[in-house]
């Protein structure tokens, strides 16, 4: 499976995920954009040893998870590009912070290490928020819900149709990079020679398409508007949502939940 | 260069949102403008097109290894950059959302580091006035020379960014110096590979299309150089001028050095005045930390450092992360079983 398929099958892996029925997918847009972007900065705002406080917020996914019953493989698959580049950035923190803060029994661990795996922990949590938002909620509802926000139209309307056109461009790129390994096997990628003529070609069939596409959507009564089929109104079942995670997540933020639990235990 | 919510600080974050939304706003602005409706489908066909055609592997002759396609001037090349850089911001939310390249709050900082300079600063600064000069330079060798210094030059830019933007959240213990020496070459050469794969791309459009690229004269197709030796002049000149300013900045203190220690020797102020030789391992800092180091080794039991923060420092912290772990892995097991129940009602 070359890279354009694998992308066409991640692309259908998340339009089925937002199709689902769960009390989770049934929630207003708005109200799951705003509890990303308030737990994400909660998460982030974390100071860089305080790896102790963030570990409770995990939870919020873990509860996610199983309200909406997404795969939790799924979003690891996902992960796999964003996190080595976390750790590359944190990996450097052992080697120039070695000041030892933690004692766990006779061994040292440095504030490097605990800054590192804090670095991982925030990367993965943000992640998952992020992609927990975007498998329960289809694009062309949020884009709605981002309109009522005052999101200026002319992009969302870019954003859904490069959405829609990204489906059928990376198929034909998928096509045309089979169709060339078949004729160059053994070849790693397209040879120098034919660098401009591959994606030139297409270039200009997708540029001739889009006129085509202008042509059909103005035969279709668009007017420089787009019309939203799924703007469903916010309800108190949305704004209770909302209340509660911004409480919890405030709750996790500045109170020691862990400490206090592992106080329970040790003294 | 996609940036992950991890290496941000939320008022890094906010600021990038900010510079980028201004950017957007006068981008959309711009076009209302113009009031060209059909615009809106190009742009969005444009963005689909860097989408896939950054899924597509360019081999880098004499390497086995591959490039990719630089958006940024691809599409201001073809859409102009106000144009370009709201599809930019399409292609980069996308693959945010859908990909998780990128994170939801570090969207502001990659808009800002790969739209932004590739759409604004490379086509102001090298795709227009380069296309527009009046010199008996041949279009393709315009086309190639503003491509690939355009890609080298958005990549440094965003590179650097990276870099700042990373510094200045406090994420990472690599020194500003140290972290700008390992990315800016990085990207010097990522910034070769793209430009050449832009340039080919964009000289296959120019022979075949030349109205769909901004700033062409399609009559300007004559030139006695030949393409390849356009792209060899560049590529010396850009690893000349690349290798050279490195060697120029390993010779001098980099910004954060030169603010703490400054440069007496070199003429300049002394500016904090600290002992360069003494800040290492043998100055104050590094005995605060042995310091640390003793304190900690004779505190009972098992003990964070500084456990004397009323947040807590102490191991009950790590205990109650495992609490919080195995209350996590109890929620999957009941998430999980009651799943399986109401799927067995179902069946039967």
């Amino acid at each position: 499976m070359n890279r354009a398929e694998q992308a066409l099958r991640e692309l259908h892996e998340m339009d089925v995920l937002a199709a689902g029925s769960s009390p989770v997918h049934a929630l207003c847009p708005a109200a799951k954009f705003f509890t990303t972007v308030l737990y994400i900065v909660l998460v982030v705002s974390f100071g860089k040893y305080d790896l102790a406080g963030l570990v409770p917020m995990a939870l919020f996914p873990v509860l996610l998870f199983q309200c909406s019953g997404i795969p939790m493989g799924t979003c690891f698959h996902k992960l796999r590009f964003m996190l080595p580049l976390v750790l590359t950035v944190g990996l450097f923190n052992p080697f120039f912070d070695r000041a030892p803060y933690l004692m766990l029994g006779g061994l040292t661990v440095s504030g490097g290490v605990v800054s590192m795996v804090t670095l991982l922990l925030k990367g993965t949590l943000c992640l998952t928020a992020s992609f927990l938002l975007m498998a329960t909620t289809r694009i062309d509802a949020l884009c709605a819900a981002l309109r009522k926000l005052h999101v200026p139209g002319r992009f969302l309307t870019l954003l859904l149709l490069t959405y829609r056109y990204v489906g059928v461009l990376t198929e034909e790129a998928a096509v045309m990079s089979d169709a060339y390994a078949l004729r160059a096997p053994g070849q790693r990628g397209v040879h120098h020679r034919a660098w401009g003529p591959f994606l030139g070609q297409l270039l200009l069939r997708s540029m001739d398409r889009a006129e085509e596409l202008y042509a059909a959507m103005r035969l279709r009564g668009y007017h420089s508007h787009f019309h939203y089929a799924l703007a469903a109104p916010c309800t108190v079942r949305d704004a209770a949502y909302l209340i509660v995670c911004a409480a919890a997540f405030l709750l996790l933020r500045f109170v020691p939940v862990s400490e206090l639990l592992g106080g329970l235990l040790v003294r | 260069m996609h940036m992950a919510d991890a290496l941000l600080a939320p008022a890094v974050a906010a600021t990038m949102y900010a510079a980028s939304g201004v950017a957007a706003g006068w981008s959309v602005r711009q076009l209302r403008r113009e009031d060209e409706p059909q615009q809106l489908p190009t742009m969005a066909v444009a963005s689909a097109l860097v989408f896939a055609g950054q899924m597509i592997n360019y081999t880098i002759p004499g390497t086995g290894s591959s490039g990719h396609l630089c958006g940024g001037m691809l599409l201001s090349a073809l859409l102009g950059p106000q144009a370009g850089f709201l599809s930019m911001i399409a292609v980069l939310t996308i693959q945010c959302l859908f990909f998780a390249d990128g994170g939801l709050m570090a969207l502001g900082a990659n808009i800002w580091n790969m739209a932004f300079y590739g759409c604004f600063v490379g086509y102001y600064l090298l795709w227009r006035p380069i296309l527009r000069s009046k010199r008996n330079i041949s279009m393709p060798r315009k086309i190639i020379a503003a491509s690939l210094l355009g890609c080298v030059l958005t990549l440094q830019l965003g590179a650097f960014s990276v870099v700042l933007e990373t510094t200045l959240s406090g994420i990472t213990e690599l020194p500003f110096g140290a972290f700008l020496a390992l990315m800016q070459p990085i990207h010097l050469a990522i910034g070769l590979v793209e430009g050449a794969v832009t340039a080919a791309v964009l000289v296959f459009v120019y022979r075949s299309r030349p109205e769909l690229l901004r700033d062409v004269d399609a009559a300007d197709g004559t030139g006695t150089r030949s393409v390849r030796a356009t792209l060899i002049i560049l590529a010396t000149l850009v690893v000349f001028v690349g290798g050279g300013l490195s060697l120029l900045a390993s010779s001098n203190p980099d910004g954060l050095e030169w603010s703490l220690f400054g440069n007496e020797e070199a003429g300049y102020s002394a500016n904090m005045g600290l002992d360069e030789d003494d800040y290492g391992v043998a100055s104050n800092a590094a005995e605060t930390a042995a310091a640390v180091q003793e304190a900690t080794a004779i505190l009972p039991d098992y003990a964070f450092a500084g456990s004397d923060s009323p947040a807590g420092t102490t191991v009950s912290g790590l205990v109650g992360s495992v609490m919080v772990a195995a209350l996590a892995a109890l929620i999957c097991l009941v998430g999980r079983t009651l799943r399986e129940k109401k799927a067995a009602k179902h069946s039967a």
